[in-house]
């Protein structure tokens, strides 16, 4: 397959003229098992510089595993993974977020005891190079780095709209701005590419709309490679460039928006319609 | 009145034993916030560090009788004296190299096992230190005097005996349990704002709160179980070397952990102020309770077991101490 390297001179201008560069990363043949379950089967597919890549598809189908794997919480028994042009050797989570990937989780994973301020700070960690003498008297280079730090938390927390919140501890939080502030800690990190699972499950219509503005707003004015999970059909359409479709840990559909609805095996998945 | 003054010295030296418990209850609480472990080996840690300082301050030969009795030599002394400063900066190093070899040797080993199995491996790591170090520097009782004055204090009984009446001689405190409460209270307080300002400190704390959440923002974990337990080894020498000044370094100071387990009912196994806090209450209640109602009523001897009742009523009536969170059961 040449695909990739096709793409990697090639550059898109969207219909809503942003664009689209070279592939960022790339999933080349992935299989991932739990035990007997596979969970992902012989899966390839890449994300390109500056796209919206939505992830679709049926519970269980295997979407939150191939996050997984592309941070590193899982490590998939067969494929490559390849980032930035190289491929990706085993590596821990903590090493692939200091490469520039970060995340949300589908089930809210933040720091209960911290504030809103402090969970974005810890976002900024892989941005804070100091040792640990320096920062235990507060000295020059450590109290310098912390103060440009917390600059930029309260930029991330102006964007998101939640200076109302900033000293709130998470935990008393309702749920729609939780998932907020976890956006909010995965931008600090300031990410070449963003992972977004499931950022707008169990939200209402209103939630919805502004965590849909904010990761285009996110895309649009720091041109973060963005790559999401969402059940709900209307919104991929409306927010991605290009869709995978998985079922049952194989990819049944890949293409625009467009496309994916047409395809008949991805109606078939969506519809619950037999497809043999 | 006099009885009066005579309360207050007691609630004095009821702060000065609870800060050491708190100390020691919060060297529990770091490791356990930082990776569900509940470090049984605590106290011999203090026992070990201790029996390091004396050794490396006496100039000891450490395996003297291993090494004497594989090769039939006759080492035991360097035949040097080292400084009190230098042998307890040793001895912290010793204990940073302990806190890197169990993260290397044990908890990289055990990551996302049961809590009972994290625990059951401490028990080992303790029994395992024990005789470590009776191999290493003996099992002998040994005196630790690293120059810090003992015995009641004439200077602030002199300035406080205008206080009350004839019958008044001032408070009596002992100058060892003063120094322990200043360095226990700076080396509290140091722990607190590091965990509070720093960026280590907010990675600490968001280990303790979510693991998958903390790698996700970049934070080593394995990194962070080092630094954890090399502060509980600090902690660990620190309590060591006061206990060990006034009661000899000997396997009885390992015990010194079981009075932090009161403690760490009463503030939550979780909860930095928790322990703090707990650790005050009782150390003021069981010193007051012994001389309010022990001594006159009870036949005294109640230190003994104040704390524990204490902690029984409060697993009664507040399983989640005084800062836990509420425990509600999922169904
Ligand atoms: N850590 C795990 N251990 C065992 N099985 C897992 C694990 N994670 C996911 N799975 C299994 O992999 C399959 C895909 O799950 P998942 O990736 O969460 O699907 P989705 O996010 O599309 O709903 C499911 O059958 C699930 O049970
Ligand atoms: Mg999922």
């Amino acid at each position: 397959m040449t695909v990739s390297q096709d793409a990697a001179v090639q550059e898109t201008i969207t219909p809503d003229g942003r664009t689209i560069g070279g592939v960022l990363m790339e999933m080349r043949n992935i299989t991932l098992r739990f035990g007997g379950v596979v969970a992902i089967e012989d899966i390839s597919f890449d994300i390109r510089q500056g796209e919206i890549r939505a992830i679709i598809g049926p519970n269980g189908a295997g979407k939150s595993s191939m996050l997984n794997v592309i941070n590193g919480f899982y490590h998939p028994q067969d494929g490559e993974v390849w980032y930035k042009g190289a491929i990706r050797g085993p590596m821990r989570p903590h090493q692939i977020a200091a490469q520039g990937i970060a995340r949300t989780f589908q089930n809210i994973a933040l720091f209960h005891g911290m504030s809103t301020l402090d969970n974005i700070m810890t976002g900024r960690l892989t941005h804070m190079k100091t040792g640990m003498l320096s920062q235990s008297v507060w000295f020059g280079r450590a109290q310098r780095e912390e103060t440009e730090n917390r600059a930029f938390a309260e930029r991330i927390i102006d964007f998101l709209e939640i200076q109302s919140i900033r000293k709130t501890p998470v935990g008393r939080l309702p749920y729609g701005l939780q998932k907020r502030v976890e956006l909010g800690r995965a931008l600090a990190a300031e990410p070449s590419l963003l992972l977004l699972d499931e950022p707008m499950a169990g939200m209402n219509v209103e939630e919805k709309e502004d965590m849909s503005r904010f990761i285009l707003d996110v895309n649009d004015e720091f041109g973060t490679t963005i790559a999401l999970i969402e059940h709900d059909m209307g919104v991929v359409m409306d927010l991605a460039d290009r869709v995978v479709v998985m079922d049952y840990g194989r990819k049944i559909g890949d293409g625009s928006p467009e496309e994916v609805r047409n395809n008949k095996a991805v109606i078939d998945a969506y519809l619950g319609v037999s497809s043999d | 009145m006099v009885e009066f003054l005579y309360g207050i010295e007691v609630v004095i030296n009821g702060l000065m034993a609870g800060v050491m418990y708190s100390l020691v209850a919060l060297g529990f609480v770091l490791i356990f916030k930082a990776s569900g472990i509940f470090n049984y080996a605590q106290g011999v840690m203090a026992l070990f560090a201790a029996m390091t300082l004396v050794g490396v301050q006496e100039g000891q030969v450490p395996f003297a009788h291993l090494i004497n009795s594989v090769f039939g030599t006759q080492y035991h002394h360097f035949g040097w004296h080292i400084n009190a400063f230098v042998a307890i900066a040793v001895a912290a190093l010793v204990m940073l190299l302990f806190a890197y070899l169990v993260e290397r040797y044990i908890l990289k080993h055990l990551v996302n096992q049961e809590p009972i199995i994290l625990f059951m491996a401490t028990i080992g790591l303790a029994y395992f230190m024990e005789g470590f170090g009776d191999l290493m520097w003996g099992s002998n009782i040994k005196t630790l005097d690293v120059g810090i004055p003992q015995g009641g204090n004439f200077w602030i009984e002199e300035k406080t005996a205008f206080l009350g009446g004839e019958d008044f001689y001032g408070f009596y405190l002992d100058t060892l349990d003063i120094y322990a409460t200043v360095i226990a209270i700076i080396l509290v307080s140091t722990l607190v704002l590091f965990s509070q300002y720093t960026k280590t400190g907010r990675a600490l704390r968001a280990v303790a709160d979510d693991h998958q959440a903390a790698l996700s923002v970049g934070i080593s974990l394995r990194r962070i179980w080092v630094i954890v337990w090399s502060i509980a080894g600090i902690v660990a020498l620190v309590a060591g070397i006061m206990w060990g000044s006034k009661s000899g370094v000997q396997f009885s100071l390992s015990l010194i952990a079981l009075k932090a387990l009161p403690v760490l009912m009463l503030g939550g196994f979780t909860s930095i102020p928790g322990a703090i806090i707990g650790g005050l209450i009782i150390g003021i209640g069981e010193k007051l309770f012994e001389f309010l109602i022990g001594a006159p009523f009870l036949g005294g001897a109640t230190e003994n077991w104040f704390a524990y009742m204490l902690a029984l009523l409060f697993l009664v009536f507040r399983p989640q101490g005084l800062f836990g969170e509420k425990i509600i059961e999922r169904v």
